[in-house]
């Protein structure tokens, strides 16, 4: 009898059930489960994740309506196609108790001044990843995959994230961001076209590839890169003097949401420094979120991928939203390329 | 009299429409509603960042097959659709050839096993079937890797000394396509050989035929039914394959399901999705009925 009455206030007191869902809608084997654990422990909300490989596909996805998810994590370059669409809810991240913690120069950024709509997911940079044991040349630079040497031809992987590919060839031939320049486009025509037969591969999901040695190098983000070096040592990230991006991943509600109080329960949970600290250390980005510091490990703080060199500084610029002019330029050359 | 025969007639037709209603509306919403919409939306406008808008235009047809060059503005031939179209074709017709090759010997062998055995061989050929395609595709993938199963074992037994290319060619498409496909042609390939009636092989024989003059004269002709069905169920869906291509090819060789889900994302232009979609569907019905019609005419001409 005592038993029974244990076992059912064990049931009563424990964690408590059926308090709520949340649906998040993220980039696949992005999403720390242990955050995801936590989260669930303290609040009771019940998180279901699922997974899209770009900014694309998700956008098509929210846009064709119907899919049930209350957050999504666009690229700084598409928060302001997603709130343009009307995609997003305006759900005031800065009036949380939280969002002091985020570091003040991700609060004005360009593509949600003063975050109305976002809360900062991930930060990183998209550079070219290389095996050191197969080249062992000069990595800061994009020639390693638009110009490749003897060595990783054939063996390059290039990610199929169009305006990524398209920033990086067109500052490799000295163009600006979001150019819609055709002297400029057509160099970067003809950059790609003859650097497209020594690719092996346009694909996503390369971690393991790159640690395994299936692929040698190509266009990488830094997170990406440096959990394949964890797996293989011979694993560098290189910062393309000619100019690299630098993008934020953001969480945001969804117009159409149907569980808006988790939801935002979760946006305040993710500024919590500890909270962001769990996020960096599965994905292996930087979070944005000031004091997240001191709970991840040593390596991570340190690692060459996410300490940018200070004499390649220069060459960072911040993602942008290009106009669909240039996009439209973008979009047929990236058809030629893939024909 | 005959107004009674009418009456049950009557009743008869009615009957049998009602029975046929359900699968009839399942159709024509399931398959005649999203088509209409998908030839809507190829006359329509592309949205600045995805979707359409409603302004009634031919661009997306245009640009199946044509062309403007962006940097010279000279109109020419949609080189890039037309050589993913001809890969798709070509690496269909190949699937379809390579399954023949190896589905028919291998529905022979199952019909020509003592009856009780029959089934357990049936069985073989269908459990991959129920493992999730995707699953079964990275499996392929594991073993031709540079670093899998297959080239691992190589060097080791010191056959060779660099792993060899095999993932993210055309050959592992047309590798993965095969294995998907081939359970599609060895199952109605044994439908037509289990019903053959061996004594007329053996009539052959007698009558001082050689094995291939058997094949050719007694057993093709015969199992030529289930070996067009074959060919039509493996031919149709390889056209439109998705998932194989994009995991074996690597995304550097598209197919037109590839093209088409490009136009559908990063592409941002429904409206030559949807066209594209339209004209491989017409590609699909244009081999069926040129299948269909030869098959008839020889049959006739045999007759």
């Amino acid at each position: 009898m005592k038993k029974t009455v244990t076992a059912l206030a064990l049931v009563l007191a424990g964690p408590a059930f059926a308090e709520g869902e949340l649906n998040l809608y993220n980039w696949g084997n992005y999403t720390s489960p242990e955050m995801i654990t936590k989260f669930e422990e303290e609040t009771g909300i019940k998180v279901t994740i699922t997974d899209y490989d770009s900014n694309d596909t998700a956008l098509a996805k929210i846009k064709a309506g119907g899919h049930g998810f209350d957050i999504v994590v666009p690229s700084g370059t598409y928060v302001p196609i997603f709130i343009k669409e009307g995609l997003l809810m305006e759900s005031k991240p800065n009036e949380m108790e939280n969002f002091k913690n985020v570091d003040p120069q991700w609060v004005d950024v360009e593509f949600d001044p003063g975050r109305n709509y976002t809360v900062p997911w991930q930060w990183g940079t998209v550079g070219v990843t290389v095996n050191t044991k197969t080249y062992t040349g000069d990595i800061n630079t994009a020639a390693v995959v638009f110009d490749p040497p003897e060595e990783l031809k054939g063996k390059i992987n290039v990610t199929p994230e169009m305006n990524d590919v398209m920033q990086m060839a067109i500052h490799y031939v000295g163009g600006e961001q979001c150019t819609a320049d055709k002297e400029v486009l057509m160099k970067v025509r003809d950059v790609l076209t003859a650097a497209k037969p020594h690719w092996l591969s346009m694909d996503y999901g390369m971690i393991e590839k790159y640690a395994a040695g299936d692929v040698a190098a190509g266009t990488n983000w830094n997170g990406a890169s440096m959990r394949a070096r964890v797996q293989n040592a011979d694993i560098a990230f290189g910062y393309p003097q000619e100019g690299f991006s630098v993008w934020m991943d953001n969480a945001a509600i969804l117009a159409d949401a149907k569980n808006v109080d988790e939801a935002k329960t979760f946006l305040n949970f993710m500024m919590d420094p500890e909270n962001a600290a769990m996020l960096s250390t599965f994905a292996r980005y930087a979070n944005g979120i000031v004091g997240s510091e001191e709970f991840m490990a040593e390596d991570l703080k340190t690692a060459p991928e996410i300490v940018v060199p200070a004499e390649l500084k220069g060459a960072a610029y911040i993602a942008r939203t290009c106009p669909p002019e240039a996009s439209k330029l973008y979009t047929a050359i990236w058809t030629e390329l893939q024909k | 009299m005959a107004d009674l025969s009418t009456t049950v007639a009557k009743r008869a037709s009615r009957t049998r429409w009602m029975l046929l209603a359900p699968a009839l509306i399942i159709l024509v919403l399931a398959a005649s509603g999203p088509l209409l919409i998908t030839l809507v939306y190829s006359f329509l406008t592309p949205g600045d960042y995805g979707g359409v808008v409603w302004k009634f235009s031919t661009d997306g047809w245009f640009n199946v097959f044509a062309q403007r060059d962006i940097f010279d503005d000279t109109l020419g031939w949609s080189d890039a659709h037309l050589s993913i179209l001809w890969r798709s074709i070509k690496l269909s017709l190949m699937t379809t050839l390579a399954c023949l090759f190896f589905g028919v010997p291998t529905a022979y062998f199952i019909a020509t096993r003592p009856k009780q055995q029959r089934d357990m061989w049936m069985l073989l050929i269908m459990i991959p079937f129920w493992t999730n395609l995707l699953i079964r595709t990275f499996a392929i993938l594991e073993l031709i890797r540079n670093e899998g199963t297959i080239n691992t074992l190589l060097l080791w037994l010191g056959i060779i000394d660099a792993p060899i290319q095999m993932l993210y060619t055309e050959g592992s498409i047309l590798l993965g396509m095969l294995y998907v496909y081939l359970p599609l042609m060895v199952l109605p390939v044994y439908a037509s050989m289990e019903r053959l009636d061996f004594s007329l092989v053996e009539a052959g024989y007698d009558l001082y035929a050689t094995r291939f003059q058997v094949l050719r004269r007694v057993i093709m002709p015969l199992v030529k039914p289930g070996v067009i069905a074959g060919s039509i169920l493996v031919f149709v869906p390889s056209l439109g394959a998705y998932v194989t291509p994009r995991v074996m090819g690597g995304g550097n060789q598209l197919m037109l399901g590839n093209l088409i889900e490009l136009q559908f994302g990063q592409g941002r232009n429904w409206p030559l999705g949807a066209a594209l979609s339209i004209t491989l569907l017409v590609i699909v019905m244009v081999a069926l009925i040129f299948y269909v019609r030869t098959a008839g005419k020889e049959d006739a001409h045999h007759g």
